[in-house]
């Protein structure tokens, strides 16, 4: 099955190369992947094309892990690639430019299977074209690069390109890659798709009608500008980012582990919230995350930040070893570090060191060391403790809102306490622990980085907040590209670097390595500017293009990651809910808060729960509460939300930077028979009755509010077909005409005709289960 | 059916379809439509599928997992120890314990008495397996299970044990068992998820279950296992809203279609192609599963068989027997979870709650399966996540105490496809606390469930940031012991 790695790898030499004979070999690549051995890089560059398949296939002997190395061989350093044999010290594992007289090559197509590198018991390989790229690597004269993503990262000049309008730095880095590959970018998207696009990634919402009214007439691009503004300010947009933080930071409001009481860490998500509404530079948001309890006379803001480092999972099962879990949240701690904020997975090199990355197990507790010293314990409290914020924590009283915290939404009631960081006066000494095991001490350790991403200068405090400097260096390499990178996502689909949680070795390669390393300079040099980041990609015609896709581009471009069209993808759970609840006008807007429980298959809670803890059984809100926005859903991490999960939220167990988005069955009985959605569906049916006084009319409004657009004449028809021939149906049958409106919490709109009404929602329902309305 | 999504595939013209086609998964796979990642083209989880099917010609094509949640103690059920009477009370030798960690529950414990089962065993079968009186019914099956008694664990505690035996790894996170078997195999029947779980409860002292027990970790959330609950909705959202007919429901989704058609024409995306299939299949499983669960079908014989309680929907005897009717219908992975195996006290009453809940229905799954013809290719397991202490846990008497959790040894039983019916694999020493003979690892344990069912442990992996997984993590030696 190297098949399918051929033809992606293929992408990556195109990403790397750019200019090859294009058209050939698109031509080629369509036809399959047999076609792809033609498709060699002439210039052979290491980084993009050598080191991947070294990483992949060499690296777990071969490697940084020092325990597990064979034959004292490593090809992950320039030492080791050029160095002399063990037992030979006349011939060398690369020779440059003479691949016959390099070891490496020599193994690689040995005949004899004890000879042969992989050796085949290891179930890896090399097909051909790898074979043959390491060996024109070697006669190209075996040019060696650091990993690309510990380089820093420079602005390289702009390419110069010829199109109209196509001339911000995003748009011409683009460009020059499509047009490498022969490719031409869409026009502009229509109008009102735009606005709905631009919306439900500013916002996380539909365009609201106010919107529409605004700024729905003019699609100038003056115009698309003062929408774009408008909609960063909209409270909205805090709530829109928060969603990905809190992936990012696995909030939930219960502990986890499996008697999984619940927490009070909502104040902390309103936090999160008022930062990207008041556009809080990404240094200072990080760093107050970090390390706001040891910063000079701490806020109570400062100290409310900190949270994110005790969003983890917390234990409550009697009987466990203290020591064992307290390990385990340090760990986590240092797991979320370096994959929140550097993209590295850390975690390999807890137990031994990576086998992919030059990252030592030492270096793993070097880094954990700086979370190692709360004053906390890995059992505080069972599920029968009053209080299960445990210790370190801070309480929010009335005054406290009133006086300094007024971004939190708390109602005049008990006083919310929440985790927070606390550093001890004397640090607990950190060793390696051998195997990772908790009580396996090996040597102590002096706190500090991975060198070969950027070493831990003494100018640095060695304390959070000195690691939040070092984080935010402008040496530092990752931190930046990390952060515009998962920005990227977020509005592409698809990160520039695709595995945006893993910048590693085994991570993907940039697509636009030149137009992410703008980017993060960009972003770096100007004060780590959320908004302006985001300003910049939406304003970008790469981002306004249609996402129409032609025939050619599906077979050339099947992701979209050279984007000579608009992003297009399926809205996020959250998305998906909040659309029934904004189209509808059903929707609370209040921002923040107590976590709700809305609407949920019965049982779900009480058929798994452990007998005891005060969420065994679910207990539905009331009224307002049913109609809040998603990311205000109570998230029980041993029983999520089911709609999120089977939307593909993550189970918030751990830190997750991406999303996988699948497309399942149980998805479509979830959007068919929802009760949020068959509300949503008879509430806009009943309001738009009312308005317009005509079924007919009305049907033609519930597509334009869900949709942003008019029906086509097509469309039109088949809906209002539909329309009158269930209408009829239902006006012979009132009873469940009648029945088919009680669904649902909110009572039925006074003064409208059961059986129109029913009619009609059952065309919304139609329109609600559009792909296109759940695909921003 | 086969043919829709063939002729959808090729519309759609994706790179990765014609890469499986030329390896020949096109006869595999394609029966699951749950699997999305033949509409995806994702390359990197492809090449990661292939690797896992048929390294060997399966012994088994599906398994049904009875996971005794809360862990039964061996010493009541399958490890028969009769010296211990004799040493009723007496502190358990430092010899045996060997400084062995033990949980916050009882590591403050001054004595270690030992405490010997307070029920008697009888040897059952042609090998004379030994059974307690708890467990008649198993008794009478005891020539098609193979007792294993030394499987062990390195976790103490419910929730890391039990994430272990699920996922090859004590935090939670990876793809559980019948995630993987879903992913690596796909799914039999074309109108039913390939992996599905059904809990119950009995009254002894219980643990909670974790959605992420059956949770595709890494995986697509495709994967997951899908719960199949008692009541009127047994999957989520499967039932129309109240009143609507089969035929309205199917005009609706035509108009939904013709829409999605229409989109498709004018943008060109392939997703939009693959969310009419997904609409299809979920119209289908609303008359699968209501078929499924509808049990007027079953012989008055085979409602004696696994007893009343099979006709109370949500009771682990009518788990058993829908997962009966869910192996017939091919569906890949059927893991059941019965609550309530947590004796840390009053154990000799609540076991004999418990055992009575699981005995009849456990044997009755077996015998029904087999008298079907379908026990030789399904594959059975029956078991906890840990063992029990031999030392008695708080108040002690003859007749009434307690026991910890003990991870050194403890007793499961596996029957049907590829397992060696009617022995006992294994020996523990005289207080069932350390392995004295063949221990089984739960690494081990995973790589020969996986071996049955065709898959090479070691190969059926996934790269996720970087790392290539695998349900066996990096240990797991297949044992050939108990394989027929």
């Amino acid at each position: 099955m190297q098949r399918g790695n051929k033809t992606k790898k293929h992408w990556l030499w195109l990403a790397g190369l750019g200019a090859i004979s294009s058209i050939v070999l698109l031509s080629e690549c369509a036809k399959g992947p047999d076609a792809l051995g033609t498709a060699l890089p002439d210039v052979v560059d290491f980084n993009f094309h050598v080191k991947p398949i070294l990483s992949d296939r060499c690296f777990k002997c071969h490697g940084p892990d020092a325990q597990k190395r064979e034959a004292d061989l490593r090809l992950d350093t320039k030492e080791g690639l050029f160095q002399a044999l063990e037992k030979h010290k006349d011939q060398f594992v690369v020779v440059p430019g003479n691949p016959e007289g390099s070891e490496m090559w020599r193994r690689l197509i040995h005949e004899d299977p004890d000879q042969l590198m992989p050796p085949p018991n290891s179930n890896l390989s090399l097909n051909e074209t790898e074979k043959t790229i390491i060996r024109r690597w070697i006669a190209q004269g075996a040019k060696y690069q650091k990993h690309w993503a510990f380089i820093l990262p420079k602005k390289a000049p702009l390419p110069k390109v010829k199109h109209e309008n196509w001339d911000s730095p995003i748009d011409r880095w683009v460009l020059s890659k499509m047009q490498d590959l022969r490719l031409q970018p869409n026009d502009r998207e229509e109008w009102p798709r735009l606005i709905r696009r631009v919306c439900l990634d500013l916002t996380g919402l539909p365009p609201t009608e106010a919107v529409m009214k605004k700024f729905g007439a003019d699609d100038s691009p003056a115009n698309y500008r003062r929408l774009v503004d408008y909609l960063l300010k909209q409270p909205t947009f805090g709530e829109r980012m928060a969603t990905h933080w809190l992936d990012v930071s696995r909030y939930a409001d219960s502990h986890g582990y499996q008697d999984d009481g619940p927490r009070t860490m909502w104040p902390w998500r309103d936090w999160v919230i008022h930062a990207f509404n008041t556009n809080m530079p990404f240094n200072r948001f990080v760093s107050w995350q970090l390390a706001g309890d040891l910063l000079p006379n701490p806020t109570k803001e400062m100290l409310l930040a900190t949270g994110f480092n005790r969003n983890h999972k917390i234990t409550q099962e009697g009987g466990v070893i203290q020591e064992e879990y307290r390990i385990e949240y340090v760990t986590d701690r240092t797991n979320t570090f370096s994959k929140a904020f550097m993209g590295l997975t850390m975690e390999c090199s807890k137990c031994h060191d990576h086998k992919y990355d030059p990252i030592t197990q030492k270096e793993y507790f070097e880094l954990f060391s700086f979370f190692n010293s709360v004053p906390e314990v890995g059992l505080y409290g069972d599920i029968s403790a009053v209080s299960l914020a445990d210790p370190p924590r801070m309480y929010i009283h009335n005054a406290t809102v009133r006086d300094t915290l007024p971004f939190i939404n708390k109602k005049p009631m008990d006083t919310a306490v929440v985790m927070i960081m606390e550093e001890m006066a004397k640090p607990r000494t950190t060793f390696v622990l051998k195997r990772g095991q908790y009580d396996a001490h090996g040597d102590s350790v002096e706190r500090g980085t991975p060198k070969s991403v950027l070493a831990f200068d003494k100018k640095f405090k060695a304390d959070r907040a000195g690691l939040a400097d070092w984080l935010f260096s402008p040496k530092h390499p990752l931190t930046a590209r990390v952060f515009t990178n998962r920005m990227w996502m977020e509005f592409f689909g698809t990160g520039i670097v695709k595995s945006s949680e893993d910048f590693g070795n085994q991570g993907e390669l940039p697509t636009h390595p030149e137009l992410l390393d703008w980017l993060a300079v960009d972003f770096r040099d100007n004060g780590w500017d959320v908004k302006r980041l985001i300003r910049q990609i939406v304003l970008s015609e790469t981002y306004q293009q249609s996402a129409a896709i032609s025939k050619r581009k599906q077979e050339v471009d099947p992701e979209n990651r050279y984007l000579a069209r608009g992003p297009r993808m399926r809205m996020s759970a959250e998305m998906i809910r909040d659309n029934w609840l904004a189209t509808s006008n059903l929707i609370n807007p209040e921002v923040g808060g107590p976590s709700v429980k809305p609407y949920q298959p019965e049982g779900l809670w009480e058929d798994t729960n452990p007998g005891r803890g005060p969420l065994m059984f679910y207990k539905q809100d009331k009224k307002e509460k049913l109609y809040r926005r998603s990311l205000y859903t109570f998230w029980k991490r041993t029983a999520p939300p089911p709609f999120m999960l089977t939307f593909d939220a993550p189970m918030r167990d751990y830190c997750t930077p991406k999303r996988t988005r699948t497309n399942t069955p149980l998805q479509a009985l979830n959007m068919l028979n929802d009760p949020q959605m068959l509300e949503a569906a008879r509430w806009l049916a009943a309001n738009l009755l009312k308005k317009t006084g005509n079924g007919e009319t009305a049907v033609s409004k519930a597509f334009e509010r869900i949709l942003t657009r008019s029906p086509e004449s097509s469309e039109l028809k088949q809906l209002l077909a539909y329309y009158q021939a269930r209408r009829k149906e239902l006006q012979s049958d009132k009873n469940r005409a009648e029945k088919m409106l009680q669904v649902g919490e909110v009572a039925q709109a006074k003064g409208v005709n059961p059986s129109e009404c029913a009619a009609l929602s059952e065309v919304v329902q139609i329109i609600y289960n559009m792909d296109e309305t759940i695909t921003k | 059916m086969q043919k829709e999504i063939l002729e959808s595939k090729l519309n759609i013209n994706r790179r990765a379809f014609f890469s499986k086609m030329s390896i020949g998964i096109g006869s595999l796979a394609l029966g699951s439509l749950l699997i999305p990642d033949l509409w995806k083209g994702n390359d990197d989880d492809m090449a990661a599928l292939l690797p896992g099917l048929s390294h060997f010609a399966p012994k088994a094509k599906r398994i049904i997992y009875l996971f005794q949640s809360g862990a039964p103690s061996q010493l009541e059920t399958f490890d028969y120890k009769p010296k211990l009477r004799e040493m009723f009370g007496q502190e358990l030798p430092a010899s045996i314990r060997q400084g062995q960690r033990l949980t916050g529950m009882t590591s403050g414990q001054t004595a270690f008495p030992i405490a010997p089962s307070y029920i008697n065993f009888k040897q059952y079968g042609q090998n004379g397996t030994w059974i307690s009186d708890f467990f008649p019914h198993i008794g009478k099956i005891a020539d098609d299970i193979c007792v294993i008694r030394t499987l062990n664990t390195e976790a103490i505690n419910h929730d890391p044990a039990i994430t272990f035996f699920q996922t090859g790894n004590q935090q939670s996170g990876r793809p559980s068992m019948g995630a993987w078997m879903s992913y690596g195999l796909g799914s039999e029947n074309e109108n039913l998820p390939a992996f599905m779980v059904l809990t119950s409860r009995g009254k002894g002292n219980s643990q909670g279950l974790y959605a992420h027990l059956w949770g595709s970790g890494f995986l697509d959330s495709v994967h997951q296992g899908v719960m199949l609950r008692g009541g009127k909705n047994p999957v989520l959202y499967l039932k129309d809203p109240e009143g609507m007919s089969q035929a309205e429901r199917r005009q609706m989704l035509d108009q939904i279609a013709a829409l999605n058609q229409n989109s498709y024409e004018q943008m060109g995306d392939p997703e939009t192609l693959a969310r009419i299939q997904q609409y299809e299949m979920a119209y289908r499983m609303q008359t699968s599963v209501p078929e499924l669960m509808d049990l007027k079908d079953e012989s008055d014989s085979t409602v004696k068989l696994y007893g009343p309680d099979c006709l109370v929907p949500g009771t682990y005897a009518a788990n058993c027997l829908l997962a009966r009717r869910l192996a017939e219908r091919g569906v890949r992975f059927v893991q059941l979870y019965h609550q309530g195996w947590d004796q840390h006290g009053n154990l000799p009453n609540e076991m004999g709650g418990q055992a009575k809940d699981v005995d009849q229905a456990s044997a009755a799954l077996i015998t029904d399966l087999k008298q079907r013809g379908l026990l030789e290719d399904t594959l059975v397991i029956w078991g906890g996540e840990f063992g029990r202490t031999v030392f008695c846990q708080g108040e002690f008497k003859a007749d009434n105490y307690g026991r910890d959790h003990h991870p050194r040894c403890f007793s499961i039983w596996m029957a049907g496809g590829g397992i060696k019916p009617g022995i006992t694999y294994g020996e523990t020493d005289d207080f069932s606390y350390n392995v004295v003979k063949d221990p089984v690892h739960i690494h081990d344990f995973q790589a020969t469930i996986m071996n049955l069912m065709g898959i090479d442990h070691e190969k059926l992996i996934f790269k996720h940031q970087g790392r290539r997984y695998r349900l066996t993590d990096v240990s797991g030696k297949i044992v050939p012991g108990i394989m027929a």
